[in-house]
């Protein structure tokens, strides 16, 4: 960086061309020099690494200048299939750059750890989105994990069939005696082709597939992909869409995060607060499907603007939920507190540093509660958020507690929010007949790019979409939070015993979904 | 009363502990749901769950050795005959005179050595994990439970439950700290021993935090229905047990006729009756505790029955 230059769009002055058409922030292509001038960039403190994808012969990274907030995509060409790695930089690469791999075949050169990624050889084809896919081999070695040496150490192998109804995953924990020495982690088993699925479907069908990337985030799912297809094609959506928007998200992160910390609580066989919280969630369950006809409130975001507006009763059932929840959540709260024998289960489990967060780009709780205090609600914001009040809590112990706290705090600020927006939401004009016309515009233009970067109650969801002149997606790139999540995991659960892991892994509950694609 | 008699009544005692192990259980899971303001599963679900197993077909792991597929026989018959043995409703039963505490002990640790020795036998980590787990807690319980057996046999002059429970109806023993202290490490034992909350969660489905039901993962259709009908034996034998030392009441004495015998029969209904309402509550009322606790919380039963027995010799100049 040189001195007075704009941080981030002077460095991508100097290595790269914008290309035209991408919104509502500017891409560039670059060189190879330049990608390793980026990477150079993004070790650095205060950068961040939002999403890396990829299309045949082409890697896009997505990078963002914490300190100033801004956003830009970088794009480099790779007719030879390779492309340098950021893994060095930024290891919350690693794992996205396998996946780009198995997907596109496009190989990250230096890249520190190889091993296919959601690929485990089960698939009829390999490389399934490259130009050329090929067969399947005809006798796939297994899948090695990391090596582990030491005297007295065993394995422990979980999953990907767990005892419980919850989504699959393989869990391979070294232990000696009780106490994790290492955890390792293979994800890929819930793979769905999102990216396949996505390519030359209409707007309204991908719409769809989005929203059920990852179902407990469908809302904040559809907003990000409704709010990249109206970037990259110009349309502005009516003003009461956007708060009604916010509103079913704002539902929806209050939902899942009441169910979290019961949950958690769970886990510790504590079951009294998951039936009190599992009671609460249900009660915003069914404000919201008395709102808008759906508990999940799946596929009332679309492109354009939303497909329901809220019912006639709507904006005062809500404001009873909030009451109703100011109520009753706060006792509950005080329990969590003040029960001895839970907060020696929570207070100093499952540590995560904050620095590991930082080099991460973990969002959400994870990051939150090490210290990272990144909200996409607030960087890079969208509206409706700049004309509302409402905190970003942070705390710095890193462990289940302060997740859970974390959790608690946003509840709190989501009820404020709910509040808000009910009370200042623009209303509908009804039109003659008396009848509120739908607060939604037709998804029209002429093609083009775009992003969109969306808190879900987990963390910042990315989508990337490229939208074709007919209208049909040509690509579609979803990146969960979980991506830069799940690393995590596997060093918190670090130096603690076996058997607080399904706690560790409730407090990130982390999207199988969302990550397997 | 005749032999005849003592054979029937422990005939009848046999055949009532192992009628009403799966409601106890039952009545304790209902009484959870309800703490937790969910209906719950009728009363009668474990003797449905039970019944289920019994017609289903066994599967065993090709490596599985003799002793995996006859440790449900061992160790249910082990725990029956041992719930068979603690007066429930009188005293007078027929294998009274074999039937002392440290029998008991005897018994309850063999079904537990086998059942550790299966949970390894299939060689899954999961079994290993919860056998070194069960073996953790036995290191520490079975001393405890000795402690407890050692202050009452130092106040009764006798290990026999017919004895005790005889010794303690007659009021003779008065209100004695250090009965007091063997009561709580006995309760405290008895729910390390039968796998409830604090020590482990009966109804989990976290492999990685289980302790019992690590070890009988592999376990299927009827033996799987011994060991859970073993563990639903345990768990009224432990609230017999307590029951007949330390609550003795309404149990048919010596010379009782059949109207004694009845109503210690329903007093012995009730008194199970109270131990589920009381470890329901308790149960809800706590978060499971870190692994590592348990050895200083079971470290404190064994403490708290150590101080009594101490209590004992101080008091009395034994």
């Amino acid at each position: 960086m040189y001195f007075g230059e704009d941080p981030l769009f002077g460095l991508l002055r100097r290595i790269g061309k914008p290309v035209a058409g991408h919104r509502p922030w500017p891409r560039y292509a670059t060189t190879a020099g330049g990608w390793r001038t980026m990477i150079e960039a993004l070790g650095g403190n205060g950068w961040s690494l939002l999403g890396l994808w990829a299309e045949p012969g082409t890697v896009h990274a997505a990078i963002r200048e914490d300190m100033a907030g801004d956003l830009a995509v970088v794009s480099l060409d790779c007719p030879d299939g390779t492309f340098p790695s950021l893994s060095a930089a930024r290891p919350g690469a690693i794992r996205l750059e396998r996946a780009i791999q198995d997907l596109f075949g496009l190989t990250a050169e230096r890249l520190t750890d190889a091993r296919p990624w959601l690929d485990h050889d089960r698939w009829g084809v390999r490389r399934p989105l490259s130009d050329k896919p090929a067969a399947p081999m005809p006798n796939p070695p297994p899948y090695t994990f990391l090596p582990v040496e030491g005297e007295g150490l065993h394995q422990v192998p979980v999953g990907p069939v767990h005892a419980g109804i919850i989504e699959p995953g393989h869990f391979r924990f070294t232990c000696n005696g009780e106490t994790v020495v290492r955890l390792e982690e293979q994800l890929g088993w819930v793979h769905k082709g999102i990216e396949g699925l996505m390519r030359g479907k209409p707007v309204e069908d991908a719409a769809k597939l989005a929203a059920r990337v990852s179902g407990d985030s469908t809302v904040a799912y559809s907003l990000a992909f409704a709010q990249a297809v109206e970037s990259a094609l110009g349309v502005a959506v009516p003003p009461r869409a956007v708060w009604l928007r916010a509103l079913m998200a704002e539902l929806e992160r209050t939902a899942n995060h009441l169910g979290d910390i019961g949950a958690v609580c769970n886990d510790a066989a504590f079951a009294f607060m998951l039936a009190e919280l599992s009671r609460l969630r249900e009660l915003v369950a069914r404000t919201a499907d008395a709102c808008f006809g759906h508990r999940l409130m799946m596929d009332r975001v679309v492109p354009g603007g939303v497909a329901v507006d809220i019912s006639e009763d709507g904006p005062a059932r809500l404001l009873e939920l909030v009451a109703e929840l100011r109520r009753r959540f706060p006792p509950l709260v005080a329990i969590y507190e003040n029960k001895a024998s839970l907060q020696d289960r929570t207070v100093g489990t499952g540590v995560v540093s904050g620095s590991l967060v930082n080099r991460f780009g973990a969002g959400g709780h994870v990051g939150r509660a090490s210290g990272r205090g990144l909200d996409a609600r607030r960087t890079p914001s969208y509206a409706p958020y700049e004309d509302l009040e409402f905190e970003v809590p942070v705390r710095t112990e890193g462990d289940v507690n302060a997740r859970v706290w974390i959790r608690i705090c946003e509840v709190e600020q989501s009820l404020g929010l709910v509040e808000q927006i009910v009370k200042r939401m623009p209303g509908a004009p009804r039109n003659e007949k008396g009848e509120r016309p739908l607060p939604r515009v037709p998804v029209e233009g002429p093609g083009g790019e775009g992003m969109a970067l969306v808190e879900s109650f987990r963390g910042e969801i990315l989508v990337w979409v490229r939208v074709n002149p007919d209208g049909t997606i040509d690509r579609c790139h979803p990146r969960d939070p979980s991506w830069f999540q799940w690393p995590l995991l596997e060093a918190a659960i670090e130096g603690n015993i076996v058997a607080d892991f399904p706690l560790c892994n409730k407090s990130f509950n982390c999207s199988y979904s969302g990550h397997d694609l | 009363m005749t032999l005849l008699t003592s054979v029937f009544l422990q005939i009848v005692q046999m055949l009532v502990v192992l009628a009403l192990a799966p409601g106890l259980t039952g009545f304790v899971r209902w009484v959870k749901a309800r703490l937790l303001a969910r209906r719950g599963p009728s009363i009668l679900q474990p003797y449905r769950d039970i019944l289920r197993l019994l017609k289903k077909e066994a599967v065993l792991a090709h490596n599985a050795s003799w002793l995996f597929r006859t440790t449900p026989y061992i160790m249910f018959t082990a725990i029956w005959l041992a719930a068979g043995l603690i007066p429930t409703f009188s005293t007078q039963l027929a294998l009274a005179p074999t039937a002392d505490l440290i029998a008991l002990i005897a018994l309850l640790g063999s079904a537990r050595f086998f059942l550790a020795l299966a949970g390894m036998d299939v060689g899954t980590s999961f079994g290993g994990i919860g056998s070194s787990r069960e073996m953790m807690i036995a290191a520490l319980a079975e001393p405890a439970m000795l402690m407890v057996v050692f202050s009452v046999a130092i106040l009764v002059r006798s290990t026999s439950l017919a004895e005790i429970a005889d010794f303690m109806m007659s009021g003779a023993v008065g209100l004695r700290i250090s009965l007091a202290l063997a009561l709580i490490s006995l309760v405290m034992v008895a729910i390390a021993e039968n796998a409830r909350i604090p020590v482990d969660n009966p109804a989990t489905h976290l492999e990685l935090t289980m302790v019992h039901e690590a070890m009988v993962l592999e376990y299927s259709g009827r033996h799987l229905a011994l060991i859970e009908g073993a563990s639903m034996l345990k768990l009224l034998l432990y609230a017999a047990l307590i029951g007949c030392v330390f609550a003795p009441w309404g149990m048919a004495g010596p010379g009782a006729d059949s109207a004694a015998v009845i109503r210690g029969l329903a007093t012995f209904v009730l008194k199970l009756g109270v131990a589920g309402v009381l470890l329901a509550v308790f149960e809800t009322s706590i978060a499971k505790m870190r692994v590592f606790r348990v050895g200083e919380f079971l470290g404190g039963a064994l403490l708290l029955s150590l101080l009594g027995a101490i209590f004992l010799y101080v008091s009395r100049g034994v």
